[in-house]
């Protein structure tokens, strides 16, 4: 979708230098900042990185990817990450599809309901992180009340943030919250691009509310469904200002996930090598999960359209 | 038949409403508990039952975050920072996307997937060599240089919105002004620039809140506490006052405002740059 569209004669094609003047400043700026980097951080990951200034920069070849594959803490990072993806992305897809349905027609009040849900996305992940980590406290937090006090549903305040299971659930809880107003807002826009003329076609033909749902509405969105997915994905392994502000990867380094583990191997333990290696791996990792992704959802494109 | 139908029509739109507003109060009652909390004072701030309207109301946190916190001069950096970024990296993308929307030249192809190539790589992947190179470039503990790389970070995905909103305009637009003996820039600053003025709105604050909300990059080169912006700022007051929560809250109140603000008058341009965003797909 994003190739070239021609533009026919109107393009004149003896530009000589003028677009890139236009492109100069800009992609200039990309070039040294963005993709000069990519690079370098491959380079820095296999070296021992000295960070102080005299201090020795020794290559080290693959030896940081091998003090990865034996080291704990990176495998539960990864793990952490893992689980914070199985738990935040069908729930962010499921409640996101959901609201949209019901927003779909023109009721009233849909422009207000559609902003209150959206108003978490545009609010920063300091913010929500803090107001998070403050509705989750042990003694007298606000969830803590519902749970203990009102409901009695726990026969004491549960410590949310003090070992690494309940600590993934809170920062999975404040994801799926953060996230429902986007994928929300996407399959709106979708949903809207699906003719009236199908799904009452389905409804003369006898078909009940789901399975015109399933059989009509998921098809139609099905290549919005599925950028939602990758995009969800490539999220929740990132994630990285939640953890690192709730729980900073603590107790002990049980609820790091992969990213504050970069972070603080760089940026604390200033060891930039190994925390290149984190970075460029995870990246890797993602990559490799999009890639997979693409294909699958294409051949089911190419299914529904055959 | 005619009346169960519309019995069941009713009670499907009740059913909608009932699930919207309780979706609706799950996402805003963190909110209206923050703000609630900044108006209390640190004696009572862990009241049981909670209170959503404080019984003793204070301003002293907003007070007292405003003076004695310097909460003023992080909030003017944040401002001055999230300002200049979206300005520049409005008017560098546009002209990307002019000389992709408007030319054929060589190493086309090649700009434009390194473009896509930037758009999809994760931006704390680069976090490490990005600070090398600010380093290099003496830009630590600088307000240029967050300027510097947030205009950097926004530029691919504004190119391409832009682009896409540029090869709409008619290319007779421009032959007329051509006619007149107008060259590239004057149709581009004359012409493209203000007919793309909905485009580069969306843009504009997507740009902007993207700054004003940045967090990992202010922290890792901005030591110095004059230089801070809101986001660290929060953050610090967290570990740095025995948590007083009222504090916190009274200065996330005061960046999330102008946020909700935008949001709530631009919502169409919003709304319109998640299509597009949903369209690279």
């Amino acid at each position: 979708m994003l190739a070239n569209v021609p533009h026919g004669p109107s393009k004149p094609s003896k530009a000589g230098f003028v677009p890139y003047l236009f492109l100069a400043p800009g992609f200039l700026l990309f070039l040294l900042t963005i993709i000069y980097p990519i690079f370098r951080a491959l380079q820095i990951s296999f070296y021992n990185w000295g960070v102080f200034p005299g201090s020795p920069t020794t290559f080290v070849g693959l030896h940081q990817y091998v003090r990865e594959m034996h080291d704990p803490v990176f495998w539960r990072a990864l793990e952490n990450a893992a689980v914070y993806m199985v738990f935040t992305v069908p729930l962010q897809i499921v409640f996101g599809l959901s609201v949209a349905m019901l927003l779909v027609r023109k009721i009233p009040g849909r422009g207000l309901f559609r902003a209150l849900f959206y108003i978490p996305v545009v609010t920063s992940w300091v913010v929500v992180s803090l107001l998070f980590k403050f509705l989750f406290s042990t003694d007298a937090g606000f969830v803590n009340w519902i749970l203990h006090n009102l409901l009695h549903l726990s026969s004491h305040n549960i410590g949310w943030l003090d070992t690494r299971w309940p600590s993934m659930i809170t920062i999975g809880i404040l994801g799926v919250w953060k996230g429902v107003g986007w994928s929300m807002l996407i399959f709106l826009a979708a949903l809207m691009g699906v003719p009236d003329s199908l799904t009452e076609a389905a409804a003369i033909d006898g078909a009940g509310p789901w399975r015109s749902f399933f059989s009509v509405t998921l098809p139609s969105i099905r290549l919005t469904l599925s950028f939602v997915t990758i995009m969800l994905v490539i999220g929740s392994l990132n994630v990285f200002t939640s953890a690192f502000i709730m729980t900073g990867g603590g107790p002990q380094q049980q609820t790091e996930v992969v990213l504050s583990y970069m972070y603080h191997q760089a940026f604390q333990f200033l060891d930039f090598g190994y925390g290149s290696a984190l970075a460029f791996t995870l990246a890797i990792i993602v990559f490799a999960i999009s890639f997979v992704q693409m294909r699958l959802f294409r051949g089911g494109v190419t299914r529904v359209v055959r | 038949m005619i009346v169960g139908s519309k019995k069941r029509r009713i009670t499907f739109r009740a059913a909608r409403y009932v699930t919207l507003i309780v979706g609706a109060t799950i996402m805003i009652i963190p909110f209206l508990y923050l703000f609630a909390t900044s108006f209390k004072p640190q004696l009572y701030l862990f009241e049981i039952p909670p209170q959503f309207i404080p019984k003793h109301p204070t301003l002293s946190n907003y007070t007292d975050a405003w003076t004695s916190n310097s909460f003023g001069h992080y909030f003017a950096n944040s401002v001055f920072v999230s300002l200049v970024s979206t300005v520049i990296a409005a008017l560098l993308s546009a002209m990307m996307a002019y000389a992709f929307a408007r030319f054929n030249f060589k190493g086309q192809n090649l700009m434009f997937w390194l473009l896509l190539v930037g758009l999809m790589v994760p931006g704390m992947m680069l976090l490490i060599p990005q600070y090398l190179l600010a380093n290099q470039l003496h830009l630590i503990n600088s307000l240029v240089g967050l300027i510097l790389f947030y205009v950097a970070t926004n530029l691919a995905f504004n190119t391409f919105l832009l682009r896409g909103f540029f090869e709409e305009i008619p290319w007779e637009l421009e032959e007329a002004m051509i006619m007149d003996g107008a060259g590239p820039f004057r149709r581009f600053w004359k012409l493209i620039l203000p007919l793309s003025r909905p485009a580069l709105a969306t843009v504009g604050i997507f740009t902007f809140l993207a700054c004003w909300d940045e967090y990992v990059w202010a922290l890792t080169i901005i030591n110095d506490p004059d230089k801070r912006t809101l986001p660290i700022a929060i953050s610090i007051f967290q570990g740095q006052h025995l948590t007083n929560w009222g504090l916190v809250f009274a200065a996330s109140t005061i960046a999330i405002v102008p946020v909700i603000v935008v949001f709530a008058l631009f919502q169409r341009q919003f709304i319109h740059g998640l299509s597009a965003d949903a369209l690279k797909g």
